[in-house]
């Protein structure tokens, strides 16, 4: 493979992979390597997506195409700093790798992606698409991940999924999570992905999430990175008849933080809950992009995003509905919302219904402003000083969103790093 | 005392208060009375600190204290109370924590312990049989979903608990139904005692046959035109304000 490929906007993604393919998980299995290799040839030949590309067209991925990241160096069983654990399961990620003694996994089929590649190469890039830019560079260069396998009727609680980067602070990371629910299984997995102050890193994590008929997973995913990383995650998933995807992703880092989910329900009586909320303060851009595929009859689908911008920050919000023309009886609801609490602030909406069924209920809106001038009087007539006052109707605004989260501790999680967030940004707000 | 001297107000460059004379003693409760568009909500805003009123001239001060350089919420720590015409509503914002942390920071500012969540309960719970409240308007939303007799309940609601020095009424009787004007007329009555005073804000006379107040003033266009004790509102109920205006003039 030639990889010496200069007018690619990736060419040093591509040097990266061309130094490192014998040495990535599957390095030796024909299929793994040719997957990559055909990322490899996609990169040269298109690079990542410009904003010219429709999907890509608000956030802009220079600067991420010009950082200096390097490779991840780990050094394994070095001591590295966690947060208390939320769940008696936690699979821990240390710069990308998969760290069996500082993660539990009891009871549960569960795996590292470096270790198994080779039994689950046919379940790559089959609930992902190959073709999406940040699936292509996944492909390219997953170091590990997190293999899961929920049995059917399977009750397996709650699993936390840490990502932590300790080390190298530049360094790119690409994770591939692989997770199954058999028929009438269950799962919460809460997941926290953390960085140090000042840290430079990508992280790139692709999930490949199939929902059998009758199961429910809860996804939680807490982003709380270094205002100066690149987060680009991409969550692709299936859900089939009876099952459901309760979803939230919560933007709170990063100076570029992009979480694309594209979801399709397969079977009838499905349903999707695709919720996020996204704190974005001076410097930083966060883009939540969501494409929900109706393609059988009497699913439900639920989304509200909530973005909330301080200094000169901007937010993103894409999400598409398709409504096939079997999928009668759909009911869809999208909501997403914007608190500007600068004049500096920007957010860009684009809700998009493609509705070709006629017997349907879906609804959407959107809607941008600043803090309600009379709410904050109301307040600080009442003795609430101003700060507390506006942290007051911030958290209230998130709350609706945050509020669907059925599960406590995620919710806990979901609330400590909103009151870190504000804690941070909101003298500046 | 509340003691407002010459106090001039406007509202985008327009004078909307002109000159406005009242003192309102320990102990006692004051109605204005005035027709629509006399500057009575002005008047409260002013007192209050909103935004966008702007201060042109004269002084208030509530014992001794000006409260004109304050903020909102130091005034309300300085004992001043607004029971707003229209309460807002905060979808998000839970009742109980709303009224647990106004509690708290007056507390504070007045070097006070501040309450925990079962002290305030109890607090709260009490208060709140008084004035005929279910209890689960604790956990909703801050007037969400409230009816108008709700609303104007939780604001007496929110004065029993922070116990100010003088509340400002304004308009609290409009929207409500006899039962529910009876049961905030108490909350304001049960108040009365020496170091509480009222300045009731009223567009009728209604209100006052249940808080009888000790002195009436009459707001018309910016000024106090006449000032008496309670049967200076039966007249106005009876006459009008246009007999009692021209009378004044």
């Amino acid at each position: 493979m030639n990889v010496d490929a200069p007018n690619s906007n990736a060419a040093a993604f591509l040097h990266r992979y061309a130094g490192l393919a014998d040495r990535l998980p599957g390095a030796r299995l024909d299929a793994v390597r040719a997957l990559r290799e055909r990322a490899a040839e996609t990169l040269t030949a298109a690079g990542l997506p410009s904003r010219r590309v429709e999907a890509w067209r608000y956030t802009d991925l220079t600067p991420v195409l010009r950082a200096e990241f390097r490779e991840a160096l780990t050094a394994v069983d070095e001591a590295v700093e966690l947060p208390a654990p939320r769940a008696d399961r936690r699979a821990v990620f240390v710069d990308g790798r998969f760290r069996a003694d500082l993660s539990s996994l009891d009871g549960l089929d569960a795996s590292a992606l470096a270790e198994v590649v080779g039994d689950v190469a046919d379940r790559l890039n089959t609930v992902a698409s190959a073709s999406q830019p940040l699936v292509t560079l996944n492909t390219l260069l997953f170091e590990d991940g997190l293999v899961l396998d929920v049995p059917a009727g399977a009750e397996a609680g709650r699993l936390e999924l840490l990502s932590v980067v300790s080390g190298d602070t530049a360094a790119t990371v690409h994770p591939r999570h692989l997770i199954r629910l058999a028929r009438g299984a269950r799962l919460v997995l809460v997941e926290t992905a953390l960085s140090p102050e000042g840290a430079r890193h990508l992280h790139n994590p692709v999930f490949e999430i199939e929902v059998a008929e009758d199961a429910v997973i809860t996804h939680v995913r807490v982003q709380r990175e270094a205002a100066s990383a690149y987060h680009l995650a991409h969550l692709a998933v299936r859900v089939a008849e009876g099952g459901t995807y309760d979803g939230f992703v919560l933007n709170a880092g990063g100076r570029i933080s992009r979480s694309e989910t594209h979801l399709a329900l397969l079977g009838p009586k499905a349903t999707a809950h695709l919720n996020g909320a996204q704190l974005v303060a001076d410097g930083q851009l966060a883009d939540t992009t969501t494409a929900l595929d109706h393609a059988a009859p009497n699913c439900a689908s639920r989304q509200t995003v909530k973005t909330v911008l301080a200094g000169r920050s901007r937010g993103v919000f894409q999400g598409k509905i398709l409504v096939r023309r079997e999928a009668q009886k759909t009911d869809g609801y999208q909501m997403n919302q914007a608190l500007l609490l600068s004049e500096e602030a920007e957010i860009s909406s684009k809700p998009q219904l493609e509705i070709y069924a006629d017997d349907v209920k879906c609804s959407h809106g959107a809607t941008a402003g600043a803090l309600d001038e009379d709410s904050l009087f109301y307040l600080r007539s009442r003795g609430i000083p101003a700060d507390t006052a506006r942290a007051m109707l911030v958290r209230a605004f998130l709350q609706e969103a945050v509020e669907i989260v059925g599960d406590e501790p995620a919710r806990e999680a979901l609330d400590e790093a909103v009151a870190a967030w504000w804690d941070r940004h909101g003298e500046a707000a | 005392m509340l003691r407002i001297e010459n106090l001039t107000a406007e509202i985008d460059g327009k004078e909307i208060l002109k000159g406005i004379n009242l003192e309102v003693p320990d102990g006692e409760v004051h109605a204005i009375m005035g027709p629509n568009g006399a500057g009575k909500s002005t008047l409260s805003y002013a007192l209050s600190g909103r935004e966008g009123y702007e201060i042109t001239g004269g002084s208030v001060s509530l014992n001794g204290v000006d409260l004109l350089e304050m903020e909102p919420e130091e005034r309300a720590a300085a004992g001043l109370f607004l029971a707003f015409q229209y309460p807002v509503e905060l979808p998000g914002v839970g009742n109980a924590n709303f009224l647990r942390t106004a509690l708290n920071a007056i507390r504070r500012t007045r070097g006070e312990p501040e309450v925990d969540a079962m002290q305030f309960l109890k607090l709260a719970r009490a208060r709140m049989k008084d004035l005929s409240m279910p209890e689960d308007m604790l956990k909703r939303g801050v007037n969400v979903g409230f009816s108008g007799g709700e609303k104007k309940r939780n604001e007496v609601l929110q004065m029993a608990l922070l116990q100010p020095k003088i509340a400002v009424l304004d308009e609290t009787d409009s929207g409500l139904d006899i039962d529910a004007l009876k049961i905030v007329a108490d909350g304001v009555n049960a108040m009365r005692g020496p170091t509480f005073s009222a300045l009731v804000i009223t567009h009728y006379q209604r209100l006052l046959n249940h808080i009888v107040p000790d002195r009436v003033h009459v707001l018309a266009d910016g000024r106090i035109v006449t000032s008496g004790g309670p049967e200076l509102a039966h007249r106005l109920e009876a006459e009008g304000y246009a007999g009692i205006l021209d009378e004044a003039a």
